[in-house]
C-alpha cells in the first residue's frame, strides 16, 4: 500500500453469503481485498451468477436478509464502514459516501413520481433543512453538468426513453458528491449509442467533480476495456485476476481471464479470422464449492495438485495478482502454445 | 444480390402496419430480400426497428400487411392449419425472450417430446424417444435426467436458450429463425451458444437467420447482413463489405458506437 496516493476505498477480506430459504449458505462474495485511489475506475468482470452484485451491495456495507456480513473490513477515506449499523449506514454513509447503481435501476423508477421529487428524496434524506428552490436551482446545474435537459426534472419516468432514464438515474445518485459510485451494469440493456452517451456521462462524472471514483461492473469486456483503469477478474465469488485493463485484456494470466478475454467480439476486422474460446461447462454451485481451484472442472491446464486445497491470491508485482498455481513463465508459455 | 442458387425463402414489400390512426405504427416497411440455403445471414437494428416482428412474418404467426413471402421459389402458401404445420417442419425459431416461447405448464420433457413427434416420431417405442432427448441435451450440455420434471422457469436463461436449441435440434428445420439467441445470457457464455448454432448448422445444413442488435456478433458469424432502420433495410450486402466498408452513415454509427479494443473508441461522436 503505497502512502502517496489517496486510497478512497480500501477493503479487506469481505466475505458475505446468501442464506437461503433452506438454510444453505451461499458464498457469493469469498475474502474479496481490492483499492481504489482517488481519480481511479475499477472494472469488475466475470461471467453471470459469479458474484459481481452480490459485491457491490457487499460494498456499501449495508446488510438485509438473505444476504449477511461474515467478515472483513470496508474502509472509506479511512473510515471502517462494516461494524456499523444498517441504520447507520443508511443515514450516512449511501449517497454521500457511496452511491450504488443497481442493476436495471432505470425499469425500478417510481412510475407515479416526477424527476423532481426522486431529486428531493435524496436531499431529504440527507439535508432536511435544504429549501425546496435551493434543491431545484442545485438540481438545475448539476442537470446542465451532466448534459441533460432541465425540462427532465419535471417529467415522470414513463416519459423518457431508456437512455435518458438511466442517465437520469446516474445524475440523482451522484447529486451529494458520493466519494465512490458503484453502477452494476449500467448499460447493458441499451441500443450501441445510448450505452456510448450512458458511458460518456460516467466518465464525466470524475472530471466534473461529482464522484472521486468508481466501481463500474460488466461482462461485456470491450466495455470496461474502454471505461476503467484496472479491472478484477471474479470466479465463483472469488477474485482470479487483478491487472490494469490494457494487462487484463491483451495479457492475462489465469486460465479464465484468459478464456474471458477469448471470447470478445467486436466488429474489427482479423475478428473473422479467429476461433471465439468457448469457456466449456458451467460455474460450481456456490453452496458446496470444491476445495481446490474453483475453475479446476472447467481448465484446460489442470493437474492433480490443483484439486488439494484452496489456491491463494498470488502477487504478481506492479499491482497484479492472479490465483492459479501455476508460474507466469508455464501460463504465458502455455498460452503461447495454444496460440 | 444475384446468386446462383435459387432463394429458399425471400420477400419483396414485405410490410407490417400495427394500430391506425394516430397510433399507426410501420414496423416493417416496404423490405426485399433473397436468403439463400446453406447461409449464414444477420439482420442487425436498434431497439424498435422492426426485426421481432418481421421474424414474425417469416415465421407465418403474423401476416404481413402488404407485400409477398416466397418460400422454396414459391409464393407461400400458409392459409391453414395443417399447411401451417408442414410449413414449420421446414421452418423454426428461437425467440428473444425464451420464457416466452414455452407454455409454463408444461414440463420439459414434454417440450422435447413434442418436436420429437412433430418430425413422425410419435409411433417410436418409448426408449427410443427418450435416447432421442437425451442425445439432444447432450448436444447442448443439458442433462437429461436433471430436466425431467421440471418446468422451463426453473431453468436459468442461459439453461433455457440451450433448451431451445435441443429444440432445433430434434426439429432439423431448413431454416432457423434466431431472434436474439444470445441476449439472455453473458458475454461469455455467448460463445458457447454460437458454436452450438453454427455446429448444429454443419450437421444439418440450415440456413440461418440471425436477429440481433449486435453487430460484432453479425460480423462474427454471418456471410450475408442486412441492417434495419426504421423498418426498412438501408443497406446490406456481404459481411465484410457492410461491416468493414459500411456506405450507410446509420450503419457507420452502429459500428462507431460498439466499443472497441484495437481501434480507438471515439467517444466525442454522441
Ligand atoms: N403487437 C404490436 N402492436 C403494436 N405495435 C407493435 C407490436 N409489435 C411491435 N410493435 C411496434 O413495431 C415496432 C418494431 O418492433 P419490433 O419488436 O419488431 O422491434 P425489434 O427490432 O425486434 O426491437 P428489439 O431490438 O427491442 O427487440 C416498434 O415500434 C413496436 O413498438
Ligand atoms: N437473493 C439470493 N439468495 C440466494 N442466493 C443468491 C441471491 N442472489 C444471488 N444469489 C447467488 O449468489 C451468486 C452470485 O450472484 P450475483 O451476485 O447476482 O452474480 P452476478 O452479478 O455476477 O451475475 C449466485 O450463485 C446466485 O445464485
Ligand atoms: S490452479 Fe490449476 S485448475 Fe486452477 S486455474 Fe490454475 S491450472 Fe487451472
Ligand atoms: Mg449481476
Ligand atoms: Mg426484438
Amino acid at each position: 500500500m503505497s502512502v502517496m496516493s489517496n486510497v478512497v476505498l480500501e477493503v479487506r477480506d469481505l466475505t458475505t453469503k446468501y442464506v437461503t430459504r433452506f438454510r444453505e449458505e451461499v458464498y457469493a462474495v469469498d475474502h474479496v481485498s481490492l483499492q481504489v485511489e482517488e481519480g481511479k475506475s475499477l472494472g469488475i468482470a466475470g461471467e453471470s451468477g459469479c458474484g459481481k452484485s452480490t459485491l457491490a451491495l457487499s460494498l456499501m456495507g449495508y446488510y438485509f436478509p438473505p444476504l449477511h456480513y461474515t467478515c472483513g473490513e470496508i474502509i472509506i477515506d479511512g473510515r471502517d464502514i462494516s461494524a456499523m449499523r444498517p441504520d447507520d449506514v443508511r443515514k450516512s454513509i449511501l449517497g454521500t459516501e457511496i452511491a450504488y447503481i443497481p442493476q436495471s435501476a432505470m425499469n425500478a423508477l417510481n412510475p407515479t413520481q416526477k424527476v423532481i421529487h426522486f431529486v428531493e428524496d435524496v436531499f431529504q434524506a440527507h439535508d432536511p433543512f435544504k429549501s425546496k428552490k435551493e434543491i431545484h436551482e442545485f438540481a438545475k446545474e448539476a442537470f446542465e453538468t451532466l448534459g441533460l435537459p432541465e425540462e427532465v426534472l419535471q417529467k415522470y419516468p414513463v416519459e423518457l426513453s431508456g437512455g435518458m432514464k438511466q442517465r437520469t438515474v446516474i445524475a440523482v445518485s451522484v447529486l451529494l458528491c458520493p466519494k465512490v459510485l458503484i453502477a452494476d451494469e449500467p448499460s447493458s440493456a441499451l441500443d450501441v449509442t445510448t450505452q456510448k452517451m450512458v458511458i460518456k456521462m460516467l466518465k464525466g462524472l470524475m472530471e466534473n467533480g461529482f464522484i472521486k471514483s468508481m466501481i463500474f461492473i460488466t461482462h461485456e469486456l470491450p466495455l470496461l476495456y474502454n471505461v476503467t483503469d484496472d479491472i478484477m477478474v471474479m470466479y465463483a465469488g472469488q477474485i482470479v485476476e487483478k491487472a490494469t485493463a490494457r494487462e487484463a485484456v491483451f495479457d492475462p494470466l489465469h486460465p479464465y481471464a484468459k478464456g474471458l478475454m477469448g471470447s470478445i467480439i467486436v466488429p474489427e476486422s482479423g475478428l473473422r479470422d479467429v476461433k471465439l474460446a468457448a469457456i466449456p461447462g458451467v460455474p460450481p454451485n456456490l453452496k458446496d464449492p470444491p476445495v481446490g481451484c474453483r475453475f479446476a472442472e472447467r481448465c484446460k491446464y489442470v493437474r492433480a495438485e490443483c484439486k488439494v486445497a484452496a489456491v491463494p491470491l498470488y502477487d504478481a508485482g506492479g499491482g497484479r495478482a492472479y490465483r492459479c498455481i501455476l508460474s507466469e513463465e508455464v501460463l504465458r508459455e502455455a498460452y503461447q502454445h495454444a496460440g | 444480390m444475384p446468386a446462383e442458387k435459387d432463394p429458399c425463402l425471400s420477400g419483396r414489400g414485405v410490410t407490417k402496419v400495427f394500430g391506425f390512426g394516430r397510433t399507426r405504427t410501420v414496423a416493417v416497411d416496404h423490405v426485399d430480400f433473397d436468403f439463400h440455403e446453406g447461409e449464414v445471414i444477420s439482420i442487425v437494428g436498434e431497439s424498435g426497428s422492426g426485426k421481432t416482428t418481421l421474424a414474425k412474418v417469416l415465421l407465418g404467426l403474423i401476416n404481413p400487411t402488404e407485400g409477398e413471402v416466397y418460400f422454396q421459389g414459391k409464393e407461400r402458401d400458409i392459409g391453414s392449419y395443417r399447411k401451417k404445420k408442414e410449413y414449420w417442419k421446414q421452418i423454426q425459431a428461437i425467440f428473444q425472450d425464451p420464457y416466452c416461447s414455452y407454455n409454463i405448464f408444461r414440463k420439459i420433457d414434454t417440450v422435447l417430446l413434442d418436436c420429437i413427434h412433430m418430425r413422425g416420431g410419435r409411433g417410436l417405442p418409448r426408449a427410443k424417444k427418450v435416447e432421442l432427448m437425451a442425445e439432444a441435451c447432450s448436444f447442448v450440455n443439458l442433462k437429461f435426467d436433471e430436466l425431467t420434471n421440471k418446468y422451463p422457469f426453473e431453468l436459468s436463461g442461459g439453461q433455457m436458450q440451450r433448451l431451445m436449441i435441443a429444440r432445433i435440434f430434434l426439429l432439423k428445420p431448413k431454416i432457423l429463425l434466431a431472434d436474439e439467441p444470445t441476449s439472455m445470457i453473458d458475454a461469455c457464455s455467448r460463445a458457447t451458444i454460437l458454436d452450438m448454432l453454427m455446429q448444429l448448422r454443419d450437421e444439418i445444413g440450415m440456413t440461418v437467420v440471425f436477429i440481433t442488435h449486435d453487430i460484432g456478433l453479425a460480423y462474427y458469424v454471418s456471410d450475408v447482413v442486412y441492417i434495419m432502420e426504421n423498418g426498412r433495410f438501408v443497406e446490406s450486402g456481404s459481411a465484410d463489405n457492410v461491416i468493414l466498408h459500411p456506405k450507410e452513415t446509420y450503419t457507420q454509427r452502429l459500428i462507431n458506437d460498439v466499443p472497441k479494443i484495437y481501434e480507438e473508441w471515439d467517444l466525442s461522436t454522441v
